[in-house]
């Protein structure tokens, strides 16, 4: 069964899904940091797929994705690195990455690949929802993997009924009027949006990322969400000083504060 | 006033196309804005009261209509008849505000109190920047921090009209990176802001939008023809293509008349293999960019590769989607030019036309070297803008072709 249904199926709080960008710090260490988030409990990994002109995202993680390139990150370098993790793993994983990136592989080579190597899902913000209905959502179900689509505070209702329903996996619920990265805390109006989210009882489960950066705005979007989705912050903990799996562990384990303390 | 029919092989489709290209790549977090623009930028624009401000400052500030001059020099030196469009006349010396003008007035009726811009060679931020002061609206304007350097007046003009210059440090710092930034302005002020995009490019409805708002240059050139050899139809139209907006309002109420001949003149840079080029047409190949699905220049694990041009208008790695429809059916013929070439049209214009062109704008006009005419041929080369803002690339051009 894919991974991340299995997931969802066995978990429905606090889920916590960490981003990081494939190839950064160092090329190699995509391996490391995947298998370190594991030990830190960490629920789903999302990959990002280093990207020139990452529309969708903030200053760092473009820099991240600047520096993986810089590195020599491609998508068979990735699929490779996948492929290592996999014999070690079986933490439900996520590429993140730009629809051209997908166009210019050959998308179907693309998703098949994906599918070989042991992808589960995948986010592509700029795909639009008509193309994947039209040409891949037949395609995904035939190999397992997921696809999760956007959902804004600007996402009228009609939308969101259509992109719960095409949406396999969980929703991604952006949290703000923003990119990647800012800082800004939870806002009143962002409650609200939450709250009416909510009230939707929609089929799928839901993620929120964008300004999720530590133990706070986790709790809070824990509690209108299954769990969220933490990016920006952890790229720039990952350039901070001492060991990788420090800076891994430090990180998570002031996410995940609260919980460990209940426990 | 009833908006032109879309029945054309040439115009958008519904969903945004043209052919295989255009479209909208969006992250949903546009959606709502550009979604909000696709339904009713048409009813917006041929709405009777917009088109009669947008003509009346067409014609009383920006000064159109813009002159159709029959160049007699030019034409006894390539041995045919070379009309130029003088989009150099407008105000701010370029073609870029006849879409400026029309935007701005789209954004009072949207409601926007804030406008950004990206700019590459600054002449779309001072046209953006000019019709923000005009209407008294906040502006902000992206710009490559490496063009910034390299276009030092345009960045002053812009500040002395108000305009705010954001500096974009990201990627490769020009074109593409300030584009990127305008969009991410956009992601995180999606209510009060409208974003002015300055050529045929982005996701639909935007160049099918500019493009409408440049084709004024194609609608005065019909008449401006008739009125001078007769007929409404040259035997070519010849235009430089960045992003392509200038081209496509040259070409626009040709596009079905297969008679005329289009000619898009990208910039060749070094030479077209030279590796420091930006001839998207040649070394461009299916993928998306800004939103838009058309050609670009990319690495085959596709990531976007930085063109090079000695003009800093032409620089971009892509083309509008209308222009990579018009290459892939033949429809139009791409010629490339490189600098050398370039700046040895700017001479050539400017000492037997008295006209000193824009650097791209030049490349048009060295495509008449590469082009078979006849003698008997009527060519209209648009000549998008004025070289003012070159000065500086040409002294130094000068003074390094002295050295060698």
């Amino acid at each position: 069964m894919n991974r991340i249904k299995s997931l969802f199926e066995r978990k429905h709080s606090n889920i916590l899904n960490v981003y990081f960008t494939a190839g950064y710090p160092n090329l190699e260490d995509t391996f490391e940091i995947a298998l370190g988030l594991e030990g830190c409990g960490v629920d789903i990994i999302e990959l990002g797929m280093p990207y020139s002109d990452p529309l969708a995202d903030g200053p760092t993680i473009q820099e991240s994705g600047s520096r993986a390139l810089k590195n020599g990150m491609t998508l068979d370098i990735l699929f490779t690195q996948i492929e290592k993790l996999r014999e070690q793993s079986e933490l439900p994983l996520i590429l993140m990455g730009y629809f051209n990136q997908v166009m210019q592989y050959g998308d179907k080579k693309f998703f098949e690949r994906c599918k070989a190597v042991g992808v589960d899902g995948l986010i592509l913000p700029d795909l639009p929802l008509h193309v994947f209905e039209r040409d891949y959502h037949q395609l995904f179900k035939e190999l397992e993997l997921t696809i999760s689509f956007l959902i804004t505070p600007q996402t009228p209702d009609s939308r969101i009924r259509k992109i719960d329903s095409l949406t396999t996996g969980f929703i991604y619920v952006v949290s703000s009027y923003a990119i990647t990265g800012a800082k800004k805390g939870i806002q009143p109006y962002q409650i609200d949006y939450f709250k009416r989210i909510n009230a939707m009882e929609l089929s799928n489960p839901k993620l929120i990322g964008f300004g999720i950066s530590d133990h706070k705005t986790f709790t809070i979007a824990c509690e209108y969400a299954e769990g969220a989705i933490i990016g920006s912050a952890f790229i720039k903990a990952l350039g901070g000083l001492g060991s990788l799996p420090e800076r891994i562990n430090a990180f998570i384990s002031n996410i995940k504060m609260k919980e460990e303390i209940n426990s | 006033m009833i908006h032109p029919a879309t029945n054309s092989a040439y115009q958008v489709d519904d969903l945004g196309f043209y052919g295989e290209f255009g479209g909208s790549y969006i992250p949903e977090m546009l959606y709502h804005n550009v979604e909000y623009l696709r339904k009713n930028y048409l009813n917006i624009i041929y709405e009777d009261q917009f088109q009669k401000e947008f003509k009346d400052l067409l014609k009383n500030y920006v000064g159109r209509p813009t002159p159709l001059y029959f160049a007699k020099r030019l034409s006894s030196h390539f041995g045919t008849n070379i009309w130029l469009k003088r989009e150099d006349l407008n105000h701010t010396g370029a073609h870029k505000v006849n879409n400026t003008i029309g935007q701005i007035l789209l954004a009072q009726r949207l409601g926007k109190k804030r406008i950004i811009a990206e700019t590459g060679a600054g002449q779309h931020g001072v046209a953006t920047a000019t019709v923000c002061a005009l209407k008294g609206i906040e502006c902000i304007v992206y710009m490559g921090s490496v063009d910034i350097e390299r276009q030092a007046p345009n960045v002053s003009r812009m500040k002395m009209l108000g305009a705010k210059v954001i500096p974009a440090e990201s990627g490769s710092k020009t074109l593409k990176d300030a584009t990127n930034e305008a969009i991410r302005d956009w992601i995180n002020n999606p209510e009060d802001t409208h974003y002015i995009i300055g050529s045929v490019v982005g996701p639909h409805p935007y160049p099918d939008m500019v493009a409408r708002f440049q084709s004024v240059i194609s609608e005065e050139m019909k008449w401006q023809l008739k009125e001078q050899i007769g007929s409404e139809n040259p035997d070519a139209i010849i235009a430089c293509v960045g992003g392509g907006s200038n081209a496509a309002g040259a070409y626009y109420h040709y596009l079905d008349n297969e008679n005329v001949r289009l000619v898009a003149v990208e910039a060749a840079g070094l030479g077209i293999h030279s590796g420091e080029s930006a001839a998207t047409s040649v070394l461009g190949t299916k993928g998306i960019i800004h939103g838009s699905r058309t050609l670009l220049m990319q690495t085959e694990d596709g990531q976007i590769i930085e063109p090079y041009s000695l003009s800093a208008g032409l620089d971009y790695p892509g083309i509008g989607p209308l222009h990579s429809h018009l290459i892939q059916t033949g429809r139009a013929e791409a010629i490339s030019i490189t600098d050398d070439e370039a700046m040895d049209a700017v001479f050539l214009c400017s000492r037997k036309e008295g006209i000193i062109p824009a650097l791209e704008t030049a490349h048009a006009i060295a495509a008449l070297e590469k082009m078979i005419y006849k003698d008997s041929d009527h060519i209209v080369i648009n000549l998008s803008g004025r070289g003012d803002k070159d000065l500086g690339t040409f002294i130094k051009y000068i003074a390094d072709h002295e050295q060698d």
